[in-house]
């Protein structure tokens, strides 16, 4: 690991800064690689929240007494990092919601089935997305008589780019992807994507679940249209996600929730909506969430996502090089690093993925087994699991290393 | 085994790698098939009761984890012989106990699949 000195980042330091790393599971330290799933969180995220409930708890937007000014200000300016750390042109891009998912069914909602699509017109997909950006399309397509299609990926984890070519029509009105793979890792050409579906008049909507937590996101570069991740998988807190969407196509998409903060003004049996993207966040919304994620966003941005990145394809690479040389492991996905995130999955030849997590679990660490919420994409490599590890900022080679030994275990107990 | 380990012992690891009445029954009289949707783990079983109620024989086939795939090979070998009343007492209690390693929560349901494949085949027969 010659390179590693100069890439990896200073995991004795960060992991002081996350309380739970500090336990240890079965006087063993914990060895948490399933970051993908969802992230630890440093003391300065727990102490935002913390803060918030101590100092300046009061609803958001309409109190007229200091106190709400005061949450008021921290909510919006969480928004405005936020917008800042994606590279959004403005903060009114940035909506709340709870989740990824919520987003995603927001923009299936919202923007296709309550607006813009009618019967016949086309949403493209990928086999490799996550559940939560398939299901929202059956709707659509049950609701709406929208036909469905998806992009295949090959053998190696890639998405098959070429079958954009004949799937893009002038039908196609929603063009989705996954930025980066949450089972295989790989990180898609959403650009090109975006390119591709503008070339016919579709929109691009893009779940960054697994890419905004880990690597510099610009939603300008990028091109694409609708935008969602969740604060969760990038030192937040739960109940907090985000949806980015274009102004202007914000503008053109209804709300999923109607309810209080959301209009303009009401009357008996009406109502005008509130500006974007207040007209997404009906109810109270999640204040300890916001300023948690917001607190996260400044962590995250004092490392510098670039210094994340290199760390994690680093980490991903030793990994990678350490699984394959171990006898009857399978690794999925891309095996160029600089083509995929810090998500490796991978089988055994004897033990089954839950076996495998149960023993790590013994060796105190954290891995997760299944089918990552990615059935459809498991079926196209004919599997029924995997086990994952999943790397993030606090996670060092000496982790990597207890993965090894722990799977040195397995292979004791299976042989 | 003991220690760390328990859940891994003896009995389940040879159930897992020598599988009794794994396959399939050609002539059977109830089948079933059972799904984790959590964890992916799948199980059919296939039976053949007599004339006078009684399991004649029994095959599971899957694929699944350890637990799942040994309790349903424990489970085949204890229902065999036994006439349908005595299997329809059998309970999630009994199941575990045969299993006989702690588990946790989510792990219960590895090794009970079998069993609600069983409840499910002796529910309706294949003619009914």
């Amino acid at each position: 690991m010659a390179r590693a000195a100069k890439v990896l980042l200073n995991v004795p330091e960060i992991k002081k800064d996350f309380p739970i790393l500090q336990r240890t599971m079965r006087d063993k330290p914990l060895t948490y690689l399933d970051s993908a799933a969802t992230s630890q969180k440093p003391k300065q995220v727990i102490d935002a929240i913390v803060d918030y409930y101590s100092r300046y708890n009061a609803n958001v937007h309409r109190a007229i007494y200091e106190l709400g000014e005061e949450s008021t200000r921290e909510y919006e300016g969480a928004r405005e990092r936020i917008a800042e750390f994606i590279h959004a042109k403005l903060p009114t891009e940035i909506a709340f919601t709870k989740s990824t998912t919520e987003s995603l069914n927001l923009i299936a909602y919202g923007w296709g089935l309550k607006g813009k699509l009618k019967q016949g017109d086309e949403i493209l997909g990928t086999v490799m997305e996550h559940h939560s950006n398939h299901v929202p399309w059956h709707f659509v397509r049950d609701m709406k008589g929208a036909t469905l299609k998806y992009v295949d990926v090959d053998d190696e984890g890639y998405l098959r780019m070429e079958q954009y070519d004949d799937l893009i029509t002038k039908r196609t009105k929603v063009v989705t992807v996954a930025h980066v793979s949450n089972v295989l890792g790989t990180i898609n050409d959403v650009k090109e994507i975006a390119k591709r579906a503008h070339e016919v008049g579709a929109i691009c909507v893009v779940d960054a679940a697994q890419s905004v937590p880990h690597m510099p996101v610009n939603v300008q570069d990028l091109d694409c249209d609708f935008l969602a991740f969740s604060g969760h998988k990038m030192l937040g807190p739960t109940g907090i996600g985000i949806l980015y969407g274009r102004e202007k196509i914000l503008e053109e998409t209804e709300p999923l929730l109607g309810g209080g903060e959301m209009i303009r003004e009401v009357h008996l049996g009406t109502a005008k909506w509130n500006d974007v993207p207040y007209k997404f966040e009906g109810g109270t919304p999640n204040i300890e969430g916001a300023i948690g994620l917001g607190a996260a966003v400044d962590y995250l941005s004092k490392i510098g996502m670039g210094s994340v990145r290199a760390h994690e394809m680093e980490l991903t690479a030793y990994a990678m090089q350490k699984l394959a040389k171990m006898e009857g492991v399978r690794v999925y996905g891309p095996e160029d690093v600089t083509k995929r995130g810090g998500v490796v999955s991978f089988t055994m030849d004897k033990a089954h993925p839950h076996d495998i997590a149960s023993i790590l679990d013994v060796e105190g660490v954290c891995i997760r087994s299944g089918h990552h919420c990615a059935q459809p994409l498991m079926e196209r490599f004919n599997l029924s699991a995997t086990a994952r590890a999943s790397f993030y900022v606090y996670n060092d080679v000496e982790d990597v290393d207890r993965l090894v030994a722990a799977l040195e275990k397995v292979h004791e107990v299976f042989a | 085994m003991a220690g760390p380990y328990a859940l891994y012992q003896a009995q389940i690891l040879e159930h897992y790698k020598h599988p009794r009445n794994r396959g399939h029954l050609d002539l059977a009289t109830h089948t079933a098939s059972e799904s984790n949707p959590l964890c992916g783990d799948a199980i059919s079983l296939t039976l053949r009761v007599d004339g006078s109620e009684r399991i004649e024989d029994v095959r599971f086939d899957g694929e699944g984890c350890a637990i799942s795939m040994a309790s349903a090979s424990i489970l085949t070998e204890q229902v065999k012989g036994k006439t349908l009343a005595e299997v329809r007492a059998l309970d999630r209690e009994t199941v575990l106990k045969n299993v006989g390693v702690p588990l946790s929560a989510v792990r219960e349901q590895c090794a009970l699949l079998s069993l609600h494949a069983l409840r499910r085949a002796l529910g309706a027969t294949k003619e009914s």
